[in-house]
C-alpha cells in the first residue's frame, strides 16, 4: 500500500494551469524525485504536499489519512529549501532544536537529538555557530538536520542543491541519500537536474506543463524514455525524425539511408516515428573514400568536438551527436568525413503524428 | 606571495568634508553649552547654576516623565499595530505594500497644526479619560506622526529577510503564526524596529504644536517656557534633551550590535 499518495492534484493560477491532475504513489521509505523545467509545476506540487498551498482539486494522503486541508503546522512535513532558510537569529544547534522544543521535547532529550543530527550531518563542531558563519552547504546541512529532528512522515526538499557549487552539490546529494537509507524516511525531491535526479532516486517523475510525463526507476527513465519530451530531458538524445519501410522487417527510411531499427518491427508501413539513440550507442568510424562503407551506416562530417573528461562529444553533420572516449576522438578532427553506425537493437522508436 | 589587508586611506577632500559636516553639527552645540555655563549676575564663565537650577526644577522630572511615558505608549502602540500589519502584507498582499507607504506619508503633508484642530473638533464629544489625558488623544496624534518612520523602518526590516521561506520553514516545523511572528520574525527585524521606536520616541520627546494647542504639559513645552524666562536655563534644557536622544541612538546601536544573528541596524530616513 502506498504511503504518500497524490490524487488527481490540480492547481490553477489564474489562466495557468500549474498543476494538471498529477497522481503519484510512493510506498514507505522511497525517495521520489520530481524532475522538470523551470514552470512545470514541480515546486507547487511540494508546497501542496507540504501544506503552503491548497489544490484546487485532488486529495493528498499520507499514510492512508487524507491530509489536504490540514494546517503546515500540523502535517508533520520536514522541508528543506532551495533558499537559506536557518533562522539567523538562531545558531545550528538552535535551528535543530527548535521543532523539538515546539513539541515539548525535555530538554535532555533536545539536546541528545540535536548533538545526534548534527553528527550525522557531519556537522558536530558547528552547532554554535550562526547561520551567517556557515558556508552554503554547512547551512544545507543544518537545514536537514533541522528538518529530520521532528522525525518528520514525509521529507520534503526543494531544490536544496541549486544554490551551491558543483563540488558540494555532488557530495551533499550522496549524502542526502545516505541518511535518507539510514532513517528509512519517505522522501520527495523536487529539482531540474536530470544527473541529480538520476543519481540519488528510488524513483523519478518528469513532469512537463503540469502533468506528469513518465514515472519510473532511473534506469527506465534513462533507457525508455516513453515520450520525446522525457527522452530530451533525461540525458542527451539524437532524434532521428524517420518513416517505416517495412514493418514486419523493422526497417525504415531516415533521410534516404534505409536502415534497420528492431524496435520498427511490427509498426505500420509508412508510420512516421521517432528513432530516439543515446549519443554513447552512436558508433564513429573515420570514411575513407568518403562514402557510407557499410549495414545501418550513415554519413557525415564532424564539425565540432566538446571535451566532457572522460569523453568527447562529436557534433556530426546531419543533427547527429555522439560521446566516445577522448583518444579515439583526437583520430577525428573538425572537417573528418565519419561514417555513424545506428544500433538496431539499441535504439529506441515513438511514434510521430502523421504528415497531412 | 602573501597579502596584507591594509584600511583603505581617506582621501583628503573626504577629509575636508568630514570636518565641515563635523562643524556644521559640533559649533552650534558647542556655542550652546558655553552661553548656558555663562553666569546669570555676571554674564560670564563659568557658572553651573543653569543646570542645577533645571535638575532642581520639579517641572523639568515631571514633564520628562510625561513625555517618556506617552512616548512608550507611543511605541508600544505603534509596534502592536505596525509589525503584524507590515508582516501580513509582505508575505500575503504584497500589492498593498505601496498603498501603505502612500498612506505612511500622509503625515508628512498635513502640517501638525491642521492634524490637531480636525483631531480635537472630531473627538471632542471623546470620554474624558481619552480627551483629557496625554496619553489618550495626544498618544493617538502622535501614532499618526510616528507611523511613517515606523512603517518605513519595519518595511526596510522585513524586506531584508526573507519572510516567506521563515515563515514557511518555522510551519513545517510545527509552530503557530504568533509563534513564528514572536520566535522568528521580530528577533530577525528588532533593529528595524528599534531604529523606528527611537525615532518615535525623538518625535514625542520634540514635539511642541500637537501638545500646546491641546494644552498638554510635556516636556517641549517645559523647554518653550523656560526659554521664555531664563535664556541660560534654556540652553541647559536644550543640551540635556539632546543628550537624551543620543543616549537612546547609543543604545539602539549597542543592542543592534550586540545580536548574535548578524543583522544590520536599518535606520529610515527621517524628517
Amino acid at each position: 500500500m502506498a504511503y504518500l499518495e497524490l490524487q488527481g492534484l490540480h492547481r490553477n493560477f489564474g489562466p495557468v494551469k500549474a498543476l494538471n491532475g498529477i497522481e503519484v504513489q510512493l510506498g514507505q521509505g522511497e525517495f521520489l524525485s520530481l524532475l522538470g523545467p523551470s514552470g512545470c509545476g514541480k515546486t507547487t506540487a511540494l508546497r501542496l504536499v507540504a501544506g503552503f498551498d491548497r489544490p484546487d482539486a485532488g486529495r493528498i494522503v499520507v499514510d492512508g489519512k487524507d491530509v489536504t486541508t490540514v494546517a503546515p503546522a500540523k502535517r508533520d512535513m520536514g522541508m528543506v529549501f532551495q533558499a537559506y532558510s536557518l533562522f539567523p537569529n538562531m545558531t545550528a544547534a538552535q535551528n535543530v532544536e527548535f521543532g523539538l522544543k515546539i513539541r515539548g521535547k525535555a530538554k535532555v532529550d533536545r539536546r541528545k537529538r540535536v548533538s545526534e543530527l548534527l553528527e550525522l550531518v557531519g556537522l558536530g563542531h558547528a552547532a554554535d555557530r550562526f547561520p551567517h558563519q556557515l558556508s552554503g552547504g554547512m547551512q544545507q546541512r543544518v537545514a536537514l538536520a533541522r528538518a529530520l529532528a521532528i522525525e518528520p512522515r514525509v521529507l520534503l526538499l526543494d531544490e536544496p542543491l541549486s544554490a551551491l557549487d558543483a563540488k558540494v552539490r555532488v557530495q551533499l546529494r550522496e549524502e542526502i541519500r545516505r541518511i535518507q537509507l539510514e532513517l528509512g524516511i519517505t522522501t520527495l525531491y523536487v529539482t531540474h537536474d536530470q544527473e541529480e535526479a538520476l543519481a540519488i532516486s528510488d524513483h523519478v517523475a518528469v513532469m512537463s506543463g503540469g502533468v506528469i510525463e513518465q514515472m519510473g526507476t532511473p534506469a527506465e527513465m534513462y533507457t525508455a524514455p516513453a515520450t520525446p519530451f522525457v527522452a530530451e530531458f533525461i540525458g542527451t538524445m539524437n532524434r532521428l525524425e524517420a518513416t517505416v519501410l517495412d514493418g514486419a522487417a523493422g526497417h525504415v527510411d531516415f533521410a534516404g539511408s534505409r536502415l534497420q531499427v528492431d524496435a520498427a518491427r511490427g509498426r505500420r508501413t509508412g508510420e512516421r516515428v521517432l528513432i530516439l539513440i543515446r549519443p554513447e550507442a552512436l558508433e564513429l568510424e573515420a570514411s575513407t573514400n568518403g562514402a557510407v562503407s557499410g549495414d545501418n551506416m550513415l554519413n557525415g562530417e564532424v564539425i565540432a568536438q566538446t571535451f566532457l573528461g572522460p569523453v568527447t562529444r562529436l557534433k556530426v553533420s546531419g543533427g547527429l551527436i555522439a560521446d566516445m572516449s577522448t583518444a579515439r576522438a583526437a583520430a577525428l578532427p573538425v572537417g573528418a568525413r565519419v561514417n555513424a553506425r545506428v544500433p538496431a537493437e539499441g535504439a529506441k522508436l515513438l511514434s510521430l503524428p502523421d504528415e497531412d | 606571495m602573501s597579502f596584507a589587508l591594509r584600511r583603505p586611506k581617506m582621501s583628503a577632500s573626504a577629509f575636508v568634508w568630514l570636518v565641515l559636516a563635523g562643524l556644521y553639527f559640533l559649533v552650534p552645540l558647542v556655542a550652546t553649552f558655553f552661553f548656558s555655563i555663562r553666569s546669570v549676575q555676571t554674564n560670564k564663565c563659568c557658572s553651573f547654576a543653569a543646570y542645577t537650577a533645571v535638575v532642581h526644577n520639579g517641572d523639568f522630572w515631571h514633564t520628562l516623565r510625561v513625555s517618556f511615558v506617552l512616548a512608550l505608549e507611543v511605541i508600544v502602540i505603534c509596534l502592536v499595530l505596525i509589525v503584524p500589519t507590515v508582516y501580513w502584507v509582505h508575505l500575503k498582499v504584497p500589492k498593498l505594500r505601496p498603498v501603505i507607504g502612500f498612506l505612511a506619508l500622509i503625515p508628512f503633508v498635513v502640517p501638525p497644526i491642521v492634524m490637531v484642530v480636525g483631531l480635537l473638533k472630531v473627538y471632542r464629544g471623546a470620554p474624558s479619560w481619552f480627551y483629557d489625558r496625554p496619553s489618550g488623544i495626544l498618544a493617538a496624534a502622535y501614532v499618526i506622526l510616528a507611523f511613517p518612520y515606523m512603517f518605513f523602518s519595519l518595511d526596510a526590516g522585513f524586506r531584508a529577510i526573507d519572510v516567506h521561506t521563515l515563515t514557511e520553514a518555522s510551519q513545517s516545523l510545527g509552530a503557530s503564526w504568533p509563534r513564528t511572528l514572536v520566535k522568528v520574525i521580530l528577533p530577525n527585524i528588532r533593529a528595524a524596529a528599534l531604529a523606528g521606536s527611537f525615532l518615535a520616541l525623538a518625535i514625542v520627546m520634540g514635539e511642541f504644536t500637537i501638545a500646546n494647542l491641546a494644552q498638554f504639559h510635556t516636556f517641549p513645552i517645559f523647554i518653550q517656557f523656560v526659554g521664555e524666562s531664563d535664556p541660560y536655563q534654556a540652553s541647559a534644557v536644550t543640551l540635556v534633551s539632546f543628550g537624551i536622544t543620543w543616549l537612546a541612538m547609543s543604545s539602539l546601536l549597542f543592542i543592534g550590535r550586540k545580536r548574535g544573528g548578524g543583522a544590520t541596524t536599518q535606520i529610515a530616513g527621517a524628517r
